[in-house]
């Protein structure tokens, strides 16, 4: 007997698509921001661009997200804390860069001078190498989420109670960084940063380039993630999402998946809130809160859970009618975002691409009704 | 045939022990596939087994029967690990002991488990259940890069013929029939070759049709697997069992071919007879 059941990685219209993505991150984009002159229908601002390259960081995220919740049934509602982490941890590195720039013009950032200390604390140590901070982004995130998670999982903790678990973890680290004595610029975080590389931060050029890397990193994360999803691993996790007793019994060691998946997550946020940092400016506590991890959920309820595409869908429709809402009725936007989270969970189960592919279907459905009936006639 | 073994490996030192011991391998010299003994499960000071011992042979197709909150159920979940027992001792072949085992570990030690409820894998076509049960190195790492081997195929290819659903490979497990599941469980835990396969109520939910084939099937595993049946269908029970085992209130009232236990005066008591 043949199997034909196991394919590729995607269909080759699914990468016709995935190349018109690439080209029009990397070629359209810096086209249309930079050779088409400003009056143009054409031209895309720089406002633009600065709020593309940071939505394409949530979509990173929402990335990370998905392949926890969406195929191994974990609800981590404390994945802004990794994002957070990654941030900082490359906020240090922007931090270095400054040098005597700062009001002070000390060799330390301004908040350790206004603190009176004399010397970095030693966790800052070899930060001003771009490589070390770079592997600091991914390692702080990955070593975190392996040592929360091992517990959590070997203790078979589940479901709300471990969502309940992570919110904890991202409130408590965000009272932490709130203080100035834990070295990392208190409720102010990292801000005013002058340069990447030695070069401006601040320049439309940068502004492009930080967007391409972003675009290129999400492809690339989403390739890898589907790489994932496809593998028996892969299987492996929705398995455990479906009947995890079931997969205990077939021999797998679930916390050994779950682990491995949930570090992985965390990384990938990580990641995301280091390209985020370079684009907006700022890294604060608040980006720990517990309400932005709850908001991260909702981009991948909305977009459609266990399709990797759907919630970058979510990631981009949230947060574009968030930066829409929060201009023209800036008081309203969390009674929006809970009402759209209620409807989304009521009406679309599967989010905006589980609408897509029932239209899809009923679309083929009518089609094969139709072919049906004038060959009967 | 031991001193053979001895040979081979050149070891001369555990000639008193008889055989070489070699950690983490089903060990069944002595014929008894699975012991228990003095196991002792409470649950908020409810015995749900007391005091139980049972002994299962290499090859032998076993059936427990007994009224309900016997601790049909609970016998099973103490021999695959999702039970710890308060006290006594659970040891598949000599040498493995279950309650120091976790349930992957007792999993790929050799013992298969079928639910009461069939538990598939609901978003996994028929082919995929299998290839995730298909004995295999079931560690993170070769999930990510491993791939199916010839030989794993055809041995799917072949269990697919035995369970009847060789057509519909490339369906979602969550479409089949309900007996048709129960099938496919019994498939999955056949791919993983275990030497023990314990089975709650296989034949439940099942009609006449499917449920004569899966006493064919059952009486065609004993032999190259040992089994343990949990079932209440007396019929079926008749047509398999060989030696049947009677469970009351957490321990062993009565054990024989099924003619001695219907004929038993406390099992008649207490359960044939009403």
């Amino acid at each position: 007997m043949k199997f034909t059941s196991i394919s590729g990685l995607y269909d080759s219209r699914s990468w016709l698509y995935l190349g018109i993505a690439t080209a029009v991150l990397c070629l359209l984009f810096p086209i249309m921001n930079m050779l088409v002159p400003e009056g143009s229908i054409f031209h895309i601002s720089d406002y633009t661009v600065a709020l593309s390259g940071k939505i394409l960081c949530y979509a990173i995220v929402a990335l990370a997200i998905d392949l926890v919740w969406g195929y191994t049934g974990i609800l981590s509602l404390g994945h802004g804390l990794f994002f957070a982490i990654g941030g900082y941890a490359f906020g240090m590195y922007l931090m270095r860069q400054i040098g005597h720039d700062g009001s002070y013009h000390s060799d330390l950032p301004d908040f350790m001078v206004f603190l009176d200390w004399k010397a970095y604390p030693w966790y800052w140590k070899f930060t001003d190498h771009f490589w070390y901070a770079m592997l600091l982004v991914v390692l702080v995130p990955g070593v975190l989420a392996f040592i929360f998670g091992y517990f959590a999982f070997r203790s078979r903790i589940k479901g709300v109670y471990f969502s309940i678990i992570t919110q904890a973890m991202t409130y408590a680290f965000m009272l932490l960084f709130f203080r100035n004595e834990t070295g990392f610029g208190g409720n102010n975080g990292f801000t005013d940063f002058k340069r990447l590389l030695g070069y401006d931060i601040t320049t439309p050029h940068m502004r492009l380039v930080l967007f391409v890397l972003t675009g290129l990193t999400l492809i690339t994360l989403l390739l890898v993630s589907r790489a994932i999803v496809s593998s028996k691993f892969g299987r492996v996790l929705t398995a455990i999402r479906d009947a995890e007793s079931r997969v205990m019994f077939s021999g797998y060691n679930p916390l050994h998946y779950k682990l491995a998946i949930w570090t992985f997550s965390a990384m990938v946020c990580g990641i995301a809130g280091a390209l985020y940092v370079p684009q907006v400016g700022i890294i604060n506590p608040s980006e720990m809160s517990p309400s932005n991890s709850i908001e991260i959920a909702i981009w991948a309820a909305v977009g459609g859970r266990g399709t990797l595409i759907g919630p970058l869908v979510g990631a981009g429709v949230v947060n574009g009618m968030k930066s829409y809402f929060t201009e023209a009725f800036p008081e309203y936007w969390l009674y929006f975002l809970g009402l759209l989270f209620v409807l989304s969970t009521l009406y679309l189960p599967q989010g905006v691409l589980g609408l897509v592919n029932k239209i899809k279907a009923k679309k083929i459905a009518k089609a094969q009704a139709i072919a049906a009936q004038t060959e009967g006639a | 045939m031991v001193e053979q073994k001895i040979s081979e490996s050149g070891a001369t030192t555990s000639i008193s022990a008889g055989h070489i011991l070699q950690p983490g391998v089903l060990d069944t010299s002595h014929g008894v596939v699975l012991y228990m003994e003095d196991i002792t499960v409470s649950f908020d000071g409810f015995r749900a087994l007391n005091n139980l011992s049972l002994a299962i042979d290499v090859g032998e197709l076993r059936c427990i029967i007994g009224p309900n909150g016997a601790g049909k159920t609970t016998l099973q979940d103490v021999i695959t690990g999702k039970t710890r027992p308060d006290s006594g001792s659970v040891f598949f072949g000599q040498t493995l002991d279950c309650s120091k085992m976790t349930e992957p570990q007792i999993a790929q030690a050799g013992i298969g488990r079928k639910f009461q409820k069939p538990t598939v894998f609901e978003n996994h076509t028929v082919f995929e259940n299998l290839e995730l049960a298909i004995k295999a190195n079931k560690g993170v790492w070769n999930s990510l890069f491993g791939k199916l081997t010839g030989e794993q195929k055809d041995r799917i290819s072949e269990i697919l013929e035995t369970i009847n659903l060789a057509s519909l490979y490339q369906w979602r497990a969550g479409l089949l029939s309900h007996g048709q599941k129960q099938w496919l469980e019994i498939g999955m835990l056949l791919a993983q070759e275990p030497r023990l396969l314990l089975l709650d109520e296989p034949v439940a939910g099942m009609t006449d049709h499917e449920t004569e084939r899966t006493a064919e099937l059952l009486n065609s595993l004993a032999g190259k697997h040992s089994l343990m049946v949990v079932e209440h269908d007396m019929d079926f029970v008749n047509s398999i069992a060989r030696k049947v085992t009677v469970l009351h209130q957490g321990s062993v009232l009565a054990e024989g071919t099924m003619d001695q236990v219907q004929n038993n005066e406390q099992v008649i008591e207490v359960y044939l007879g009403r």
